[in-house]
């Protein structure tokens, strides 16, 4: 008896100190991203490092600005929102409301498999497609521009925003639609009256994680977003986000010098911004479940 | 009647929405299986790369993403079955239990390339296990852990409570009941979550750029301490190096064709496995 008593307690002591496996990952990953990047602020302080004009990480004295790369990824990000929400919303919207049975069993679990597509396809696909068009269509130097990036990342984002405004959209409760209706109310009305103010803070979840995505996204704007590291005027023009130059860069910068670490301290920016994102997306759609009644 | 067009406009534009979305998505699949189907044969998919990868064929890069694939779901499947195991079966309701769930979905979160930092300050640099397939495989694996999570949780959770109870009536401690009762019901679905991890993880390049893919290595790998050549890595080291770009891009149409068949069959797969085994619970 004693013996089995032990091995149910030894069982549930390995399940609990192994399910503590994602936080010690989270922690090892910030604390890694710490120790490499903070010693770049002796060469540097944090304000020029933020607000630094200048990327020239490879000259002599080397410049560790990095205002260009997050301009460029706020740009690409907020590009690729204004992409993705009306195919994401929209789409979310056409399933849940119009579509049919048969249309919603077919075209969700494609929505689903066209998630599953691998980012550096996407790339492959903006450099061979994309990026000679809109040289043509906008005469420009080169097709590799903010733009391209926008674009194929809104595109990429657009399934994850429908699978997750969709689930929003089923939360809604029928009951609202039907008393919506039982006034008065045609479809459409209840749909901008009534369902979207009602699953709006799912949807907005749903957009957060999709600007979360877009901004940590890699091999896509490594691969369309052309690369130069200045301030972006135009959606035209080549641009370097903080992702691609610290891909690009990783493998040239000699370890544990000052751009290697720049480059860990890039990534702990970012970092920073995906956890904010996250953290608030969790806030948002916590919320929207008290408010609709379900369990948080 | 304004009512009814402004309505019957309204659900045309969303009609339109939907219609772009599988046209943008559509049209990516369909530019490349136009254009890389010249390139696939059976050579392209059993032969070694030669003459500055202009010629032969990929598959010892094939062979590389399966490696670097199946370590990283090796090393993830049991820590996060374990960790779905405790949170489903063990955790008391308490804030423990709210910081590992905030944890997984943050985790979840980080872009893939802070992972590939991760790898190489930790199993590259830190373990000196070098640029290696048992280094992009563990950086995987930490990637794929919340999916692995949250899928064995949802199989879990399906498994009815009367049949832990019945077990546990019968006299059967806690740990017999997961291991005879609830892990055995709850296989087909875990199986399917680990399909669907499967197909992501093929796809991923930003963790593996400094963990574990070479542009060129001769022929396959030998150890798990070796560089490999992985199929996504491929695909974007044909588009930005070596020294002939029109004979490799002819070659980056294969293997994005290839790549996207891989992951396309096995996330299908994964998806109808899932949809029948939500049916079947009714």
């Amino acid at each position: 008896m004693n013996i089995l008593c032990f091995k149910e307690k030894l069982y549930k002591w390995i399940f609990t100190v192994l399910a503590f496996a994602s936080l010690f990952f989270l922690v090892g990953i910030v604390l890694v991203l710490v120790k490499e990047g903070l010693p770049i602020f002796q060469k540097v302080s944090f304000f020029k490092f933020i607000f630094g004009r200048s990327w020239y990480p490879t000259y002599n004295p080397a410049e560790f600005g990095i205002l260009p790369l997050i301009l460029a990824s706020v740009w690409v990000t907020f590009g690729a929102v204004i992409v993705c929400l009306p195919l994401g919303v929209g789409s979310a919207l056409y399933l849940n409301e119009l579509a049919g049975p048969v249309q919603k069993a077919v075209l969700k679990p494609i929505i689903e498999l066209l998630a599953s597509i691998p980012s550096v396809v996407f790339g492959f696909f903006g450099m061979v497609v994309l990026t000679p068009f809109l040289q043509k269509i906008f005469h420009l130097p080169t097709g590799l521009t903010a733009l391209n990036a926008s674009i194929i990342l809104g595109v990429m984002a657009t399934p994850t925003v429908c699978s997750i405004a969709e689930d929003a959209l089923n939360y809604v409760p029928n009951a609202f639609r039907e008393a919506s209706f039982a006034v008065g109310a045609t479809r459409w009305q209840t749909l901008t009256q009534v369902v979207i103010p009602a699953a709006g803070s799912g949807i907005s979840t749903a957009i957060i994680l999709g600007m979360s995505r877009a901004i940590g996204e890699t091999m896509t704007v490594l691969m369309v977003a052309g690369g130069a590291a200045v301030i972006p005027h135009t959606f035209l023009e080549p641009v370097r986000p903080m992702t691609a130059a610290i891909a690009a860069e990783m493998g040239e910068a000699p370890m544990g010098g000052s751009h290697y670490h720049a480059l860990f301290a890039i990534a702990l920016i970012l970092f920073g911004a995906t956890f904010i994102f996250n953290i608030l997306a969790e806030i948002i759609s916590r919320r929207f479940r008290i408010k609709l009644g379900l369990s948080g | 009647m304004k009512k009814k067009f402004s309505q019957n406009l309204g659900f045309f534009a969303l009609f339109l929405c939907m219609v772009a979305t599988l046209l943008a998505l559509g049209s990516i699949i369909y530019f490349i299986a136009l254009r890389g189907f010249g390139v696939l044969s059976w050579n392209f998919l059993t032969q070694v790369p030669y003459s500055a990868m202009t010629k032969g064929g990929i598959a010892p890069v094939i062979v590389g993403t399966l490696y670097i694939t199946l370590g990283a779901i090796l090393f993830a499947l049991p820590l996060g079955l374990a960790c779905a195991i405790y949170l489903c079966e063990y955790s008391p309701k308490s804030i423990v239990v709210n910081i590992i769930r905030i944890s997984i979905n943050n985790l979840a979160g980080v872009p893939s390339v802070v992972f590939g930092l991760f790898g190489l300050a930790v199993f590259v640099k830190f373990f000196g296990f070098g640029v290696s397939i048992i280094s992009g495989s563990l950086t995987l694996g930490i990637l794929a852990l919340p999916m692995i999570i949250s899928s064995a949780q949802e199989a879990l959770l399906a498994v009815p409570q009367s049949i832990r109870e019945a077990s546990l009536s019968l006299g059967a401690t806690k740990w017999e009941t997961i291991k005879n009762i609830v892990l055995p019901t709850a296989l087909p679905g875990i199986l399917t979550g680990v399909i669907l991890s499967i197909g992501r993880v093929a796809g991923e390049t930003a963790p593996i750029l400094f963990t574990a893919a070479a542009f060129y290595t001769r022929g396959y790998p030998k150890s798990i301490f070796s560089e490999v050549m992985a199929l996504p890595y491929h695909i974007y080291a044909l588009m930005t190096e070596g020294a002939h770009p029109d004979k490799q891009r002819a070659i980056a149409y294969g293997c994005s064709l290839v790549l996207l068949l891989l992951v396309l069959f096995i996330s299908g797969f994964a998806i109808v496995l899932r949809q029948r085994q939500r049916s079947s619970y009714g």
